[in-house]
């Protein structure tokens, strides 16, 4: 079992993101996407895996989180992402393949697919 | 749903929206029984007596937002159609210590499949569904016991928590981590030939 080794990996894994803290605060993003059962079914996880290796591959640090269904099925998947100082915008039918366009032109270029766009939240 | 591994994701789901602060999901597979049993207990709110006879029917749903809950009943027909059956126990069958207070009995939902049978679905990705799960906002404790045949993966997120002082599991680095150490587990447990009888009964300490 690789058990014992890497949960002392974590260890360095934290020390490492400590270090990281500042950048964090500076570059403070939250992606949220939709699974619930609906979500699910229309490729949710797909999706979110397809986040997270696109944002591995641009170097993104960014916070991903999952929650359940918001009673907009036939918009799943549904894909928040909220930026500090920034609107919170809701995505729909994000499917894995547009996963990359959307990650350069929302966190990279700082504009929203307005096409994709479905809901829009003001920021806080 | 084409993969148990995504039936799996969705009764998690229905774990936190529950409110459980503790999950466990064992996952056994049995190649000399022919069987496969999943099971995931949390200690959520649970069902009431009079609603856990109708949990399997498609139009019974706790949800207001709209009349039809599909998770249990797609769940209970994949094991069906695959010689096994589905149950639901609520209060829950396992005594869940760790992760703090329950929220109230708690529900078990356990799967069976003939392993061998044509229809059985493949179990699919289950690195990536317990990343979903482990990802969820409300981020219940999860105790998770992989077992085929006599090896056995399994993980504590309690334990994994006391290693991340505060850091949560959707930091970036931790994530990554996360999604490696479950891959490389999951793909050990498939590795090793286990025909031999030396069948370790390893028990996670998390399960009681």
């Amino acid at each position: 079992m690789p058990k014992l080794k890497s949960l002392e990996d974590l260890v360095r894994v934290r020390e490492e993101a400590q270090h990281s803290l500042r950048t964090r605060t500076d570059t403070n993003t939250t992606i949220t996407v939709g699974m619930g059962t609906c979500g699910i079914a229309a490729g949710a996880r797909d999706t979110m895996r397809a986040i997270l290796d696109e944002l591995a591959v641009r170097g993104i640090e960014a916070h991903v989180t999952t929650v359940g269904c918001i009673g907009q099925c036939v918009k799943e998947p549904l894909v928040d992402i909220e930026q500090a100082g920034q609107p919170r915008i809701t995505y729909a039918n994000v499917k894995p393949d547009m996963v990359p366009g959307l990650i350069e032109q929302h966190l990279i270029k700082g504009q929203p697919v307005q096409e994709w766009v479905v809901g829009r939240l003001p920021a806080n | 749903m084409l993969e148990l591994a995504l039936h799996v994701l969705d009764i998690l789901q229905n774990a936190v929206e529950a409110g459980a602060a503790s999950v466990v999901l064992e996952i056994e597979e049995d190649r000399a029984a022919d069987r496969l049993r999943i099971v995931v207990s949390d200690n959520g709110r649970g069902i009431p007596p009079e609603a856990l006879n109708s949990v399997i029917n498609p139009f019974h749903t706790t949800r207001t937002s709209r009349h039809v809950g599909l998770g249990l009943p797609l769940f209970a027909a994949a094991a069906e159609r695959a010689g096994g059956r589905l149950a639901v126990y609520s209060p829950s069958r396992h005594l869940l210590g760790h992760g703090g207070q329950p929220l109230g009995p708690g529900t078990t939902v356990e799967a069976t499949f003939v392993l061998s049978h044509p229809d059985r679905q493949p179990l699919g990705d289950l690195t990536d569904t317990l990343l979903s799960f482990l990802l969820s906002a409300q981020s219940p404790e999860l105790c998770y016991m992989h077992r085929v045949d006599g090896e056995t993966f399994t993980f504590d997120t309690t334990e994994l928590r006391a290693q991340l002082d505060g850091l949560p599991l959707s930091h970036p680095l931790v994530y990554r981590w996360l999604s490696e150490f479950i891959a490389e587990g999951e793909a050990q447990i498939r590795a090793t030939d286990s025909s031999g009888a030396s069948a370790v009964q390893e028990r996670a300490e998390c399960l009681n």
